[in-house]
């Protein structure tokens, strides 16, 4: 059972300055899970997603994942490179993109299996090209990503996160910069993800129609700890904490 | 106009205003300069300006670009290098590269160009030659290892000097790259190096363009201070040619207004190209960066 844990967080604490944003979050992912984590702004959710690939730095806590346990604090040499083997295995998809504004979207596409000398040039131009397509983009590989809109930008983001074929992908609050018709697309592309490639994920985000269609699981957070968790179904029609009926009467 | 006014009301002076109105700003411009270029003309004339002196050492003179050019263009390589070097240290966590880079910069940015030429000139030989003498394991010849020319000192003075200003340009620069950036190259794996030569600086080498073309002209013109150092006249750079062959002949007004407008040329043009330089880097990804860089530059 334990073999089939891809991500898990334990006594997993952040502060910023005086700040503490994560207070003590336990969790375990599991191969094929789609995790949905909401709650305020503020209560610690995109803090604990990006614990998870020490984009930001735990206080405190272990993150291991497939099999690589990490602590948080200062980094070595030997350390900086135990956290980049670790997040070779961990895709994310971010709130603002973040897609190289240099390059073509192939190329924002190719640039990391290439660093990491994933198999020749035609390989990766091949696999980069398939992961377009997939994501409905495969005529747009030699724009640069500033003429694209923001839904396609998000799933070029997506399409470049795959190419190193993550054990999980991470999606910060993928369609909240997004306009409203825009979001379907990015979440479409999503929901095949964990339909056809039985991809791993964790997703911040607040579109409760996506994740009582896709997760298996929902984690309320609250203040910098899980305040519950469960099934969408239980989640959103009947959740027990009055914290977390305020909240999703609010958003729904 | 206000109609209810009418033509009635103005005096001579509101038709000038109004006949002034129609002619386009930039022609009124150009009418400006040459009105000063005129004047200028007058007093050189009435100065008894040597016309045919200037054409007859004209390219005497000029001949000392190439000079100008090698000192320039080897001083901003050396600049651009240590600035690189000079930024990544300064936002580095390492306490030694930290440290090392704030010291560069400070005594560059706090002592004058000229010293510093002098320094590398004059100062430098002595030291090589009492280490050799105290440390007989230094190699053969150490002792004339720290004698530099005069072009190559200033070269060094120059590209020191202009790499410590253009340390927190590059600083400024790479920093200027968003942060999400830099995380998403993080996420996916890359090492620093990686991160930095395929995400951050490109990024970063866009923004360091303008400020870097003024650094070029700018110090173009400073190449003008190695003649301090006392070129010999067969390899002078155009300033002290026109020093040595002005003095020569009693041709002073004749020789520094030649030399004034062949580095005033040379600003002019190299201002033209860094236009054109920044406009196509920009193109292609950043829309609000090619209207910035199509628009006219500020002279220099």
């Amino acid at each position: 059972m334990s073999d089939d844990v891809v991500v898990r967080i334990e006594g997993l604490h952040k502060s910023f300055g005086r700040l503490e944003v994560v207070k003590g979050v336990d969790m375990e992912v599991r191969r094929g899970e789609v995790v949905v984590i909401f709650g305020r702004s503020g209560s610690g959710k995109s803090t604990v997603l990006r614990c998870v690939n020490f984009i930001e730095d735990p206080t405190a806590g272990t993150i291991e994942v497939s099999g690589i346990g990490l602590t948080g604090g200062y980094r070595t040499r030997r350390k900086r490179e135990q956290v980049r083997q670790l997040r070779l295995h961990v895709g994310m998809v971010f709130q603002q993109f973040n897609l190289f504004p240099n390059m073509t979207v192939l190329d924002n596409v190719t640039c990391a299996p290439r660093s990491a000398g994933r198999g020749t040039e035609a390989e990766i131009t091949k696999r980069a090209k398939d992961l377009l397509d997939r994501v409905g983009l495969a005529e747009k590989a030699g724009e640069h990503p500033i003429r694209l809109s923001g839904g396609q930008q998000q799933r070029v983001a997506i399409a470049r996160a795959l190419a190193m074929e993550p054990d999980v992908m991470l999606f910060d609050e993928p369609t909240s910069a997004l306009d409203p018709e825009l979001t379907g697309e990015v979440l479409s592309v999503m929901r095949t993800l964990s339909t056809d490639l039985h991809m791993t994920m964790m997703v911040v985000t607040h579109e409760m129609g996506f994740a009582r269609e896709v997760a298996d699981r929902m984690a309320f957070f609250h203040e910098g700890r899980i305040l519950e968790e469960g099934p969408p179904s239980q989640m959103i029609s009947a959740p027990a904490h009055p914290e977390t009926r305020a909240f999703l009467e609010a958003v729904l | 106009m206000r109609p209810a006014v009418g033509p009635a009301s103005g005096g001579a002076w509101e038709r000038v205003q109004l006949a002034s109105a129609r002619v386009p700003f930039g022609v009124k411009v150009a009418a400006v300069w040459l009105v000063l270029i005129a004047i200028l003309a007058f007093l050189g004339n009435a100065a008894a300006f040597d016309l045919q002196w200037i054409r007859d050492n004209f390219r005497y003179i000029l001949g000392g670009l190439r000079f100008t050019m090698v000192i320039a263009i080897g001083g901003i390589v050396l600049a651009i290098v240590m600035a690189l070097l000079g930024a990544l240290a300064r936002i580095s966590r390492s306490p030694v590269a930290y440290g090392v880079a704030g010291f560069y910069v400070s005594f560059f940015r706090g002592t004058p160009l000229i010293v510093q030429m002098f320094l590398l000139y004059l100062a430098l030989p002595p030291v090589g030659r009492n280490l050799a003498e105290s440390y007989a394991w230094l190699p053969e010849g150490f002792d004339q290892a720290l004698i530099l020319d005069a072009a190559t000192a200033g070269t060094i003075a120059l590209g020191l000097n202009y790499g410590a200003y253009m340390t927190e340009i590059f600083r400024a620069g790479i920093q200027s790259v968003a942060g999400g950036q830099g995380e998403a190259a993080d996420a996916l794996g890359m090492t620093y190096g990686q991160k930095m030569r395929k995400v951050v600086l490109p990024q970063a080498f866009r923004v360091v363009i303008p400020p870097t073309g003024n650094e070029f002209i700018a110090m173009m013109k400073d190449t003008a201070l190695v003649s301090f150092l006392g070129v010999t006249a067969a390899s002078a750079e155009l300033f002290r040619r026109s020093q040595l062959v002005g003095k020569a002949d009693f041709k002073n007004l004749e020789a520094y207004l030649a030399v004034a407008l062949m580095y005033w040329g040379l600003t002019v043009l190299f201002t033209f190209f860094q236009a054109r330089l920044e406009a196509r880097i920009g193109r292609g990804y950043d829309r609000a960066h090619v209207a910035r860089a199509t628009q006219a530059q500020e002279p220099h």
